[in-house]
Order: C-alpha cells, then sequence, then structure tokens
C-alpha cells in the first residue's frame, strides 16, 4: 500500500497498464514533457517514450477521431481531454463513431478506448473549467461512464476500463485531486465496471452520489447523525452499466432516498437514478425521492460555492424525504 | 512551404526603411505607446494581484502588446472585433472604461458579466467587443458569420478576429476561412503566432512552419507579418481591413510573435522551454522596439517615459481601489441572464436558494492552469 492522491493513482494506474500492455498510448494536450496540466501524465513520456506519449495539435475532434483510427487497428488509446468542458468538437466522434462502431459493424470492429477527462467544479474554473457533463455519454447506447471518488478507485477502475473491450468515459472528479490521500495497493488493483460501493452504512436513508459529492454527501451525512439520522451513501461508480441491485437494496432497507449531481438538475444522472428507484422500489418507500443539484444555470464563476451542492442543501434534501 | 511576404517596420535600432512608414501622426503614435504601456502594466499589476490572492487567475499578454493593438488600430471603432483572451489592449485602445475590466478580473458586482466568467472574459458591447470565450477557437466563425452578415446587409462593417497559433488546429479555423472565402466576408483573422499553446510549440502543433501559408488552400491571402513591430502589424492589418471593405474578401495575418511570460497565472514555462529562447525574445520587446523608433522621431523622452509609467499605474491602482470596495453579485444574479425571462423551474431553483439558512460553503479552490 501507498499513500496516494486521486491524481497520483490516475498516474499510476496509467503507468502499470502501459507497462503490462505495449498497445496501450497515451496522448492529448500537454500531456507529454509539461505531464498534463494537472499531472496526471507526468512521467510517461520519459519512461514510455514519444510513441506511447504525446502531445497532440488543439482540436479534440482529432484527438478523438484519430483514438478511433487507433483503437479500430489494436492499440489501446486513452485519449485525454483537458477539461471535459472542451470535449464537445469531439462529440460526433465519441457519439456517432467511438459508441457505434461495435454495433453498426455487428460486432466486427470495436473501439477500446479510455478517454479520461476531469470534470467538476471546485477549482473556481467559471463555467468553460467545472462543468459535469456525463448524463450526455450516459445517453448514448455504447459508451459505458465510469467516475471514481476515491484514489484507490481511481487506480482499480482505470486499470478495469483499460482492459474493458468497449469504449469508456472515465471522468475524473478534478476539486478532489489532490484533497483526498488514501492507501492505495501497489501494483494490479482491478475494480470491476458495474460494480458500487456502500460508503457508509445507514438505516433511515439512502443517499446516492458519485465523484466530488460523495465527500460532500458524508459531511451531511454527519450533520443528519446529529439530527438522530441513520444515513446510508451508495456510490455507484460506474453510472453506465449501473449497479441496480446495490442501490435498490439499499433503498429497500432504508425507505428513503436523496439523489446528489452537482450537474444541471434537468435531465442529469440523478433524474435517471430517481426514475429507477421509483420504478423498482416505490412499494418500500416511505417519503418522496428527493434530488439535490447544481440549478439550471451555466456554471457561474464567483458564486460557484453557491452553484454546487453543498452539506446544507444535502441536508436539506434528507429533511425532506422525511417530511411525509 | 513559405508564405507570401515577412514585413518588419522598425529595425532594431529604430530606424525605419525608406517607404514603409505609415506616416501616422504624432499624437497617434504616441497614443498608440501609451496604450502598449498601459498594457504591460496592466499585465504586470493583475499577475501580482493573482499572487496575493486578491483575484483568481490572469492572463498575460506580455511581448504580443504590438501584434494585438497594432492590428486593431486598422479598424474603424464600428468594426467588430472577435477576441480571444489574450487581447487586453484592445479595450484600453477602444477606450472601454478600465473599472469595467478590473471588476470582471474580480467578479464582482460592477462586472458586465456579472461574475460569470474567469477573469479576463470580457465582453465589451459599446467597443463592439464580443464576449470571450474560453473554447478555443470558436470565435473565428462567428467573426466570419458577422462579416457575412454586414455583407448581406450592404454595410461597410469589417469583423476581425484573433487566435492563437494552437486554435488553427480546430474546427473552427477551418470552417471560419473557409466560409469567409466562399461568401468573400469582410474578415481578418490574425493569427497570433506566440510559439506555443501552453506547453505544446508549433512545430508539434502544425506541419507547415507558418500559420499564413494555410490561407492559399482556402482561396484567400495569407501574410506573415513582425509581430513585435507595432507599424508593421499596422501596416499590413491597414491593407487586409481595406481590402475587406473594398468587397475583396477575407485575409488570413499571420503575427509573428513570442509569449513572454506564463501561458496563465498558473503554469510553470520553465518546465517545457528554455530561458535562451526567451532572452532572445526580450531583446525584440514590442515595446522598446517602439519606444526607439519614437526616440527617432523625436516623440519620446524620459519625461514622456515617466508620465505614461506613472499615469497607466495611478489610473489601474485607483480602479483597483474602487473595485476592492464593491461586493459579490447578488446571489440571485446567478438565476438571470439564462433566457430573456426567469422560467419556472429556475425561480423556484432562486427560491430554494435563498432560503436556505446557515453559512454557504467555503470558498475553496484555486485555478491549476
Ligand atoms: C477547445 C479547447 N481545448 C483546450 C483548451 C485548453 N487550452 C486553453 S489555452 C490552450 C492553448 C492555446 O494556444 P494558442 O491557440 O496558441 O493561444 P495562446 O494561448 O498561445 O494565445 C489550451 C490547450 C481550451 N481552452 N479549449
Ligand atoms: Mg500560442
Amino acid at each position: 500500500m501507498t499513500v496516494m492522491t486521486l491524481i497520483q493513482a490516475v498516474n499510476d494506474a496509467l503507468k502499470h497498464e502501459m507497462r503490462r500492455d505495449d498497445r496501450v498510448v497515451v496522448f492529448g494536450e500537454d500531456v507529454g514533457v509539461k505531464g498534463g496540466v494537472f499531472l496526471a501524465t507526468e512521467g510517461l513520456q520519459a519512461e514510455f517514450g514519444k510513441d506511447r506519449c504525446f502531445d497532440t495539435p488543439l482540436s479534440e475532434c482529432g484527438i478523438i477521431g484519430t483514438a478511433v483510427g487507433m483503437a479500430l487497428y489494436g492499440l489501446r488509446p486513452i485519449p485525454e481531454i483537458q477539461f471535459l468542458d472542451f470535449i464537445y468538437p469531439a462529440f460526433d466522434q465519441i457519439v456517432s463513431e467511438a459508441a457505434k462502431m461495435r454495433y453498426r459493424s455487428g460486432g466486427e470492429y470495436t473501439c477500446p478506448m479510455v478517454i479520461r477527462s476531469p470534470y467538476g467544479g471546485g477549482i473556481k474554473g467559471g463555467h468553460y473549467h467545472s462543468q459535469s457533463a456525463e448524463a450526455y455519454f450516459c445517453h448514448t447506447p455504447g459508451l459505458k461512464v465510469v467516475i471514481p471518488s476515491t484514489p484507490a478507485d481511481a487506480k482499480g477502475l482505470l486499470i478495469a476500463s483499460i482492459r474493458d473491450e468497449d469504449p469508456v468515459m472515465f471522468l475524473e472528479p478534478k476539486r478532489i485531486y489532490r484533497t483526498l490521500k488514501q492507501e492505495v495497493p501497489e501494483g494490479e488493483h482491478v475494480v470491476p465496471i458495474g460494480k458500487g460501493r456502500i460508503v457508509r452504512e445507514g438505516k433511515d436513508a439512502t443517499v446516492i452520489a458519485y465523484g466530488a459529492m460523495v465527500g460532500i454527501c458524508e459531511q451531511a451525512a454527519e450533520l443528519a447523525a446529529k439530527e438522530g439520522r441513520s444515513v446510508e451513501i451508495v456510490d455507484p461508480r460506474t453510472l453506465v452499466p449501473l449497479d441496480e441491485p446495490l442501490i435498490l437494496d439499499s433503498v429497500r432497507k432504508t425507505g428513503r432516498c436523496v439523489v446528489v449531481y452537482e450537474a444541471p438538475r434537468t435531465c442529469g444522472y440523478g433524474a435517471e437514478l430517481a426514475a429507477i428507484v421509483a420504478e423498482k422500489a416505490i412499494e418500500y418507500l416511505e417519503g418522496p425521492i428527493v434530488r439535490v443539484a447544481g440549478f439550471d444555470t451555466p456554471f457561474p464563476y464567483t458564486l460557484d460555492n453557491l452553484y454546487m451542492p453543498d452539506a446544507r442543501r444535502v441536508l436539506r434534501g434528507i429533511q425532506k424525504t422525511f417530511q411525509w | 512551404m513559405t508564405a507570401t511576404k515577412y514585413l518588419s517596420v522598425i529595425d532594431k535600432d529604430g530606424k525605419v526603411a525608406k517607404g514603409k512608414d505609415p506616416n501616422l501622426d504624432a499624437e497617434e503614435l504616441r497614443r498608440l505607446y501609451r496604450v502598449m504601456v498601459t498594457t504591460r502594466v496592466m499585465d504586470e499589476r493583475a499577475l501580482v494581484l493573482q499572487r496575493q490572492g486578491r483575484i483568481g487567475f490572469y492572463v498575460p499578454a506580455t511581448g504580443q502588446e504590438a501584434s494585438h493593438i497594432g492590428s486593431a488600430y486598422a479598424l474603424r471603432d464600428s468594426d467588430w472585433i472577435f477576441p480571444s483572451y489574450r487581447q487586453p489592449g484592445i479595450p484600453l485602445l477602444r477606450g472601454a472604461k478600465i473599472d469595467h475590466l478590473i471588476a470582471e478580473w474580480y467578479g464582482y458586482e460592477g462586472d458586465i458579466c456579472k461574475g460569470r466568467q474567469m477573469p479576463v472574459h470580457y465582453s465589451l458591447r459599446s467597443i463592439h467587443f464580443v464576449s470571450v470565450s474560453s473554447p478555443i477557437g470558436t470565435q473565428i466563425s462567428h467573426a466570419a458569420g458577422c462579416a457575412m452578415a454586414m455583407r448581406m446587409r450592404k454595410h461597410d462593417g469589417v469583423a476581425m478576429t484573433y487566435f492563437g497559433d494552437g486554435a488553427t488546429s480546430s474546427n473552427d479555423f477551418h470552417s471560419g476561412l473557409n466560409f469567409a472565402a466562399v461568401y468573400r466576408a469582410p474578415v481578418v483573422f490574425v493569427c497570433e503566432n506566440n510559439h506555443w499553446a501552453i506547453s505544446v510549440p508549433v512545430s508539434a502543433q502544425s506541419g507547415t512552419e507558418e500559420m499564413a501559408v494555410k490561407a492559399e488552400a482556402y482561396g484567400m491571402p495569407g501574410v506573415r507579418v513582425d509581430g513585435n513591430d507595432v507599424l508593421a502589424v499596422y501596416r499590413v492589418c491597414k491593407e487586409a481591413v481595406e481590402r475587406a471593405r473594398r468587397g475583396e474578401g477575407p485575409t488570413l495575418v499571420e503575427t509573428v510573435t513570442f509569449r513572454m511570460g506564463p501561458h496563465s497565472s498558473s503554469d510553470d514555462p520553465s518546465k517545457y522551454r528554455d530561458a535562451a529562447t526567451v532572452e532572445q525574445w526580450k531583446r525584440r520587446d514590442p515595446i522598446q522596439r517602439f519606444q526607439r523608433y519614437l526616440q527617432q522621431r523625436r516623440l519620446w523622452n524620459e519625461a514622456f517615459e515617466k508620465e505614461c509609467q506613472e499615469s497607466a499605474r495611478a489610473t489601474i491602482n485607483e480602479a483597483i481601489k474602487r473595485v476592492e470596495a464593491t461586493n459579490k453579485p447578488a446571489p440571485r444574479t446567478m438565476f438571470e441572464d439564462v433566457y430573456m425571462t426567469m422560467p419556472p423551474h429556475l425561480q423556484e431553483q432562486m427560491q430554494d436558494l435563498l432560503s436556505l439558512e446557515g453559512p454557504a460553503a467555503a470558498d475553496e479552490g484555486a485555478f491549476p492552469l
């Protein structure tokens, strides 16, 4: 075990897989000499050379388009999109090409690749360095969507994503890149895609959260405990495919459900979670399913601390499920 | 492949070759100089404020003053500018209120953008300076479209757009130039080739050494100019602007310059480029170059310099004081301007936020890029 931050765990996973599998290549803007603007790829070019870790021209469309070509030819590309907010020029390549290749070719051609990108607010980045765009990708059949919330999960999930045969959107909550330190297994460490985790056990209400919101919900759970309410937190870890049994079992046990996400509320991934719980566990619910989310505005700059759900908003969400 | 020409007007001693001087009058030359100096001072002050934690972020344009100020100077005040984040001198040239710029850095209530964007992402409609976006290159096709509209309306305006060497790789560079050429739109594309896109050098950005040559494939002239020579930039852009206004279509101007400082307040360029090159470019400082020219023409002396520097500093410092005495925008402003009128679901969300009790979450985080 080594104590690592989330960003170090990402770096560790990349190195581990690059050593193991020479098909793995890493590329994107500033990932070479600079090692990425967040230093996720630090040291990769020095160790693996410019053929396996390289800077690209400033074109997200080009980055993903060429990644598709490389994957078709048998490489395992791990393109980095510097900020998820800048992924939109690549949207067509992701949604129309990478995601649909297996299906449209009857399984003849596939696009195993991991698109890594930092996402989410909390770094004073204004609306072009803060967005949570996961829902667009969850809405696209053919893509898997993975979001770690701890250093150990970041490593284990990234390794699993790289070994996966389908294109994976690996979204990294940049707000907690360096704020969390945790023991991470050295060497081989795989966290399977499609398996969530119980962050904290409780019996009165289930809070579902992923990415940087997990920590916020832990704070809220402490506040709720002071009010005598025992909160269980579930982190799905992969949004697609989703560990439904874990979530439904928890909700069936507690009878209450709060869904927390920092993306805009309307059509956010939490809406899907709420719908699944309503469809499959409504007979167990003792109060309404409550969503605590970002507002339906672009992400602000000065007031970003008010935009993102904080512990008091999550706490109020928890209280609401009891007011029935 | 090389571009058609590379123009310098002022040599290193401040002398001008015969027939190349655009012959601007004394007052105008001094005004240009003053704007360049003020831009430099503004950069220095802003970087200090950022280091002191008083503003969150900044993008310096140090070394690129001639490139953006000289080009914008070739326009009429009514022409439209589609900037990137690295042309802070243009608002100064066009007489924007300094308080508006500085309030934008702070994101305080006096900010036209209401604290919604990161520092230097100005929007200054009164001077036809269109809202700056972070995504690279998007403004390039906007400028083409605006110029197409000017043409459809039979107006004699021109659009000028700015972007870096990195932006030539973007989809919008291709679309923008292609559309502009097809519709002979009155637009001037100014590519400020400062040799770096954060840590990526031009050599890793493009298969061509020069950006101006790309124009040919789209069907428009491409011109390379010494971007640290304000008079050369002005001359080349003046020609391009006049061409556009005459209805002869777009031009791509490549200003060859250098980003003397970090990409932004959070970048450390020593990690990816060597000090010797930076030193070399320091000797080609656009402000010193222009100063020597003015000196030759007896339009510059120590007293003028002192006065330029001091008045720039005073103007900026007073504005900082005024801005710092104001507040953050009210929470309700977060919900405004999403739509023309606030729909019910946003009203509900706003009420939800305003009814919260207890202290808000702390302001945290520092921008890493
Ligand atoms: C679409 C997009 N991708 C990535 C970024 C991150 N980024 C910000 S500035 C920059 C480099 C821009 O280089 P260049 O176009 O040469 O302009 P310069 O900063 O040198 O003026 C990058 C990659 C971005 N803002 N937008
Ligand atoms: Mg550049």
